[in-house]
């Protein structure tokens, strides 16, 4: 399930390309604290080693007692480590912010991690294995989950890594600055074949990527997103019996779909949340945890029974629907 | 003392008094490990009910509220008593003390028997994750009620060991070994038998109070 | 003419007290009580080390050849496990603290012999489940046990594993209880707080940790075990549990856990560095408080290796913040380690060369834990390699090296003999070769992004893996030649004498080696500690 010619993946040893905007950023820092740890050690060691031989037994060197106060040696180097300590932690988190704000309007990639791959699902429905395709310079939003165990999605070239945990849904972001082939790796133990759970980042020039596209399989429709996935979306909706009680034939049994993707709704208990991609996912797979406002609270679980990759056609397909006019809206 | 223990295996302490206040630290420290090992529970309970609160309602009312409110008395006497026998020993009264010591083992048992007989009728009503169950209910509740039962089976296991400990007393106390000057082995059970005790005077109300 | 009556062999104190088994299972002695310890964790850092043996074979070729995933999978766990609970963290908590330190601060023995005793066999008792649990097949969730791989999904033996780390935190607990009591009321007279050894300090405080932080390792593989058992989960998302609930309350005991395994090796290197350059450690108070204040902030930045979990930016920046300021008192520590061989009078013994490579490594060890603390940088080096040489820094080229050097310092008064001085001073720089060789490469794999827990990796690691394979064959030589000489030396070394470095310290008041008793005058103390006269 490894990407078999990894020696041409872009970074050979002793070389990781700065392949996304924040790996620069990152990359200074640890270049500052490179710089500090190294030359702090270096002097350690330069002191210590002059120190042993100065003050070796027997040598001619004095040993009379240091005349500054011991308290203001001690203040002075408690002060000093401490500020340059501080200084590291605003660099590594100003940088980690930024890391963690996902910009907003960006159409979202799934990546379900499963013992042992990758199944990635973009926006057109079109489906990849171990390996994902983005445009260069354009930023890209990861919706993470994870249909077993945790597993990590690590891409050293972007300076990212974002754990997968089952039951969650976990945003993470990177904008690729630099074409080429970057390696991805499972980086949180998962089993078995957990060192063989890797793959590939392919950052293709605008033209590379519209022509990677529009061409070959995997069902990809240019036009309305999400298509081929709502198309499976539908059939999965009838087959787990979803319409008897969201179809329009159902009456006011269960909330209307329509619309409802990023609106708000109204909880059993009296909160309003956004209706996200993480509360759909937790909606379907843990309805009473999400109970709503006004209906009685008669979905079954279906954790466990409706697989990962289903509930995000299922996703899909809610956010296919065509806004309900207003009237109907609960 | 076998033939083949060494020739010195000397008290490390210069008189009894050293002993007992190394004694009575030691009992301290002990405790606090204690708390350390049923706050790891605790903090899993109050994770969970922060994010179930219904479910975990649901759960508290399947529980016999009677039972719970029962033994905790029953619990709470006991410590009276014990508190009492450590008042007896100190002014000497030796018989006072077997009394108490006595009656305080007495309600333990009863408590651990009231808990016993709580169990075997959830086990009826199949309320026993993973061994038996089968409940109508949120599935969150199944959370709720395997906490229950590892909660109060933990707290069971150390009222055996208490119960446990008072027997030995009875014993030293029966040998003649326990005097007004020499009471520490009193205090030191008394304070697990308080400790124990304490640890139920918070999971009571968690579990069967605060959710219903 | 040879003599008729050849004078009588120096008495052999504690050690001649009794010489059937019996006399040694059921001894009450700390000092005996530590040599089982002794022989015991040795035996469990062979096993440990055999496994790192085999992983490193491995890794010295990309493919994974050599063995399945599976095996290699038990074999890192076996690895950790073995380390961690049943070398690490008894290491010199309970062979040093053992026989040292009721004859550092003037005591007959600890505070409940009998409870010491019970401790060591609950800890064999531990250890005998775990090696039960590698029999019969191992576990392959690593030393770190995340569910739900560990609690529903490892087709492994879990339960036994977690069983035999459950029991032997029993002992860990018995321990740092026994210590604790034994500190505060067993000092001799005179023995005030401030006039306590840095080692009697370093133990004190580790006491503690091991006090408060074990409990709660011992309810968290109990809460795994059951859910894996019943199938009910609290971890379990499936049932609307959370995985990551296991992850904080397994790190809220493992990251205290590490400082069990470093603050006594700082204890030690504290009493060797002020032995050889012959001069008061460096700001003593400052050192003491520096001990309390990592074992008391220790327990306030688990959440760092958790930067990735999912966990909320804020709970990242808090615990980022106050991973920085525990590295403060670490970062003095080593600075007044550097200002007491500053005008001292230094000579080279073996136990100095281990304290120095200690000074080295542990600070390389510490400032790579500050590229770890760093937020925006620990997201790219978290589960790589970089972490792993890191803890091996901290942990080996720290622990393990304090270790060897309080072996070595205090051998003379274990044994009543010196070790070969020329073999010592071998092995110890072996061993500081060795273990560079095999750990820095791992800084530059990890960086590159070769993850943990792989063993099999894209080609262009090789190199700096087979570097690292290297090394390790280098430091295996470095261990195994003490447990030579040591073993050897115990029986015909030469004679030490009571105090062959000339050290202060109550210890070396008394014979070596010690009678059963320890003093046969319980010692009176007016002096400061490390009181050697001015040079």
């Amino acid at each position: 399930m490894s990407a078999a010619p990894l020696s041409e993946i872009g970074g050979g040893a002793g070389w990781l390309p700065e392949a996304s905007s924040f790996a620069p950023r990152v990359d200074r820092v640890f270049d500052g604290l490179l710089a500090a740890s190294a030359g702090m050690a270096l002097f350690l060691t330069v002191l210590t080693l002059v120190i042993l031989v100065r003050y070796r037994r027997g040598s001619a060197a004095s040993r009379k007692a240091v005349r500054i106060a011991t308290w203001k040696i001690e203040t002075a180097w408690i002060v000093a480590t401490t500020a340059v300590f501080l200084f590291f932690f605003v660099q590594g988190t100003s940088v980690y912010l930024e890391m963690r704000r996902i910009p907003a309007g960006i159409e979202a990639i799934n990546v379900v991690g499963r013992q042992w791959m990758w199944d990635v699902r973009y926006p057109g429905g079109r489906r990849e294995f171990n390996r994902l395709h983005v445009r260069l310079n354009t930023p890209v939003r990861l919706l993470l989950s994870s249909e077993d165990v945790i597993h990590s999605f690590f891409v050293p070239a972007f300076r990212l890594k974002q754990d997968l945990v089952p039951g969650k849904v976990v945003e993470a972001w990177f904008d690729p600055t630099r074409a080429g082939t970057y390696m991805l790796y499972c980086a949180q133990y998962c089993g078995t074949a957990h060192a063989e759970m890797t793959g590939t980042v392919v950052v293709l020039a605008p033209d590379q990527f519209a022509a990677w596209e529009g061409g070959r399989d995997g069902g990809a429709e240019s036009g309305s997103p999400g298509l081929a996935g709502a198309a499976r979306g539908s059939a999965i909706f009838q087959k787990y019996g979803c319409a008897q009680c969201h179809g329009d034939a159902a009456g006011s049994r269960a909330p209307r779909l329509a619309g409802v993707y990023r609106g708000p709704v109204r909880l059993a208990d009296g909160r309003f949340v956004l209706a996200d991609d993480q509360f759909l996912h937790d909606a379907i797979l843990r309805a009473p945890k999400c109970a709503v406002a006004g209906y009685a609270m008669t979905m079954p679980t279906y954790d466990g029974v409706i697989p990962e990759g289903d509930v995000l056609d299922l996703i899909s397909y809610i956010k296919a629907l065509p806004p309900a006019p207003a009237s109907q809206v609960p | 003392m076998t033939s083949a223990e060494p020739a010195s295996a000397p008290s490390p302490y210069s008189d009894a008094a050293q002993r007992d206040v190394a004694n009575h630290l030691g009992m301290w420290t002990l405790i606090a490990t204690e708390i350390l090992f049923f706050g790891g529970l605790f903090l899993a309970y109050c994770v969970y009910r922060g994010a179930y609160p219904a479910a975990f309602s649901a759960g508290s009312h399947r529980l016999d509220f009677w039972s719970g409110t029962v033994n905790t008395a029953v619990l709470l006497t006991s410590s009276l008593f014990m508190a009492l026998g450590d008042a007896m020993i100190r002014v000497g009264r030796r018989r006072g003390l077997q009394v108490c010591v006595t009656l305080t083992a007495g309600l333990g048992v009863l408590f651990l028997a009231i808990k016993f007989s709580e169990y075997r009728e959830m086990y009826a009503e199949h309320l026993v994750p993973g061994i038996r169950y089968g409940a109508a209910g949120p599935p969150q509740m199944q959370l709720f009620l395997f906490l229950y039962f590892v909660m109060t089976a933990l707290h069971a296991v150390h009222m055996l060991v208490g119960i446990g400990l008072l027997g030995w007393l009875l014993t030293l106390n029966r040998r003649g070994r326990l005097s007004r000057d020499r009471r520490a082995p009193v205090s030191m059970v008394g304070l697990y038998w308080h400790f124990v005790d304490c640890v139920w005077v918070f999971l009571y109300p968690l579990l069967y109070l605060i959710p219903r | 003419m040879p003599p008729l009556n050849p004078p009588a062999p120096p008495s052999r104190g504690y050690l001649s007290d009794g010489t059937t088994v019996a006399s040694w299972l059921c001894t009450r002695d700390h000092k005996r009580i530590a040599l089982l310890y002794l022989f015991t964790i040795t035996f469990f850092f062979l096993i440990g080390a055999s496994a790192a043996a085999l992983m490193r074979w491995e890794l010295t070729r990309p493919n994974g050849d050599l063995m399945t995933s599976d095996t290699y999978n038990r074999l890192f766990t076996l690895h950790g496990v073995v380390m961690v609970w049943f070398f690490l963290i008894p290491s010199i908590p309970a062979v040093l603290g053992n026989f040292v330190l009721p004859l550092a601060i003037g005591a007959r023995d600890v505070a409940f012999p009998r409870l010491n005793l019970a401790s060591w066999y609950i800890f064999v008792c531990g250890g005998l489940i775990a090696l039960y649990a590698i029999v019969v097949g191992g576990v392959d969730t690593g030393w770190t046990f995340y569910t739900p791989y560990s609690s529903t999904y490892s087709n492994s033996n879990v339960m036994v594993m977690a069983t035999g780390i459950f029991v032997a935190g029993f002992s860990s607990i018995a321990t740092g209880l026994n210590f604790i009591v034994t500190v505060h009321k067993l000092r001799a007279p005179g023995l005030t707080w401030f006039r306590l050894p840095l080692f009697v300090w370093a133990i004190y405080a580790t006491s503690i940790i091991l006090v408060l932080a074990t409990p709660v390792l011992a309810i968290t593989l109990a809460l795994m075990a059951l859910e894996r058992g019943f199938g009910v989960g609290i971890f379990d998302p499936k049932l609307g549990g959370d995985p990551l609930l296991f992850q904080h309350l397994f790190w809220f005991y493992s990251h205290p856990a590490v400082y069990i395994m470093i603050l006594p090796g700082m204890g030690v290197v504290s009493e060797l560095v002020s032995c050889f350059s012959r001069k008061k450690i460096f700001g003593y108070k400052v050192m003491a408080f520096s001990i309390l204040s990592i074992a008391g902030l220790g327990f306030l930045v688990w959440g760092h290796h958790m930067f990735v979990s999912s966990q909320s930016v804020y709970a990242g920046v808090v615990f980022s913040l106050l991973s920085f300021l525990v590295s403060v008192p670490s970062a003095i520590k080593v600075f007044n380690w550097i200002a007491t061989l500053h005008r001292g009078s230094i000579t080279f013994g073996t136990p100095l060369l281990y304290a120095l490579g200690f000074l080295a490594l542990f600070t390389i060890g510490g400032l790579t834990g500050i590229f770890l603390a760093t937020l925006a940088v620990d997201v790219h080096l978290h589960d790589t390699y970089f972490v792993i040489a890191h803890f091996h820094y901290i942990m080996v080229g720290g622990g393990v090296m304090a270790y060897m050097g309080g072996i070595h310092y205090w051998w003379p008064k274990i044994s009543g003999r010196m070790f070969p001085e020329g073999w010592a001073r071998f092995s110890a720089v072996t061993i500081f070769v060795g273990f560079n060789l095999t750990f820095f490469p791992q800084f530059l794999l990890g960086y590159l992004g070769m993850p943990r827990r792989y063993h099999i990796y894209p080609a262009e690691f090789q190199t700096l893996n087979v570097i690292s394979s290297a090394g390790a064959a280098v430091l295996a030589v470095g261990y195994l030649v003490p447990l030579c000489y040591l073993t050897w030396s115990f029986f015909h070394g030469k004679d030490a004498g009571p105090n062959p470095w000339n050290a202060t310290g109550l210890e070396w008041q008394t014979p070596s080696p010690p009678p059963s008793h320890n003093f046969e005058q319980t010692p009176v103390v007016t002096r400061p500690p490390y009181d050697y006269p001015p040079l």
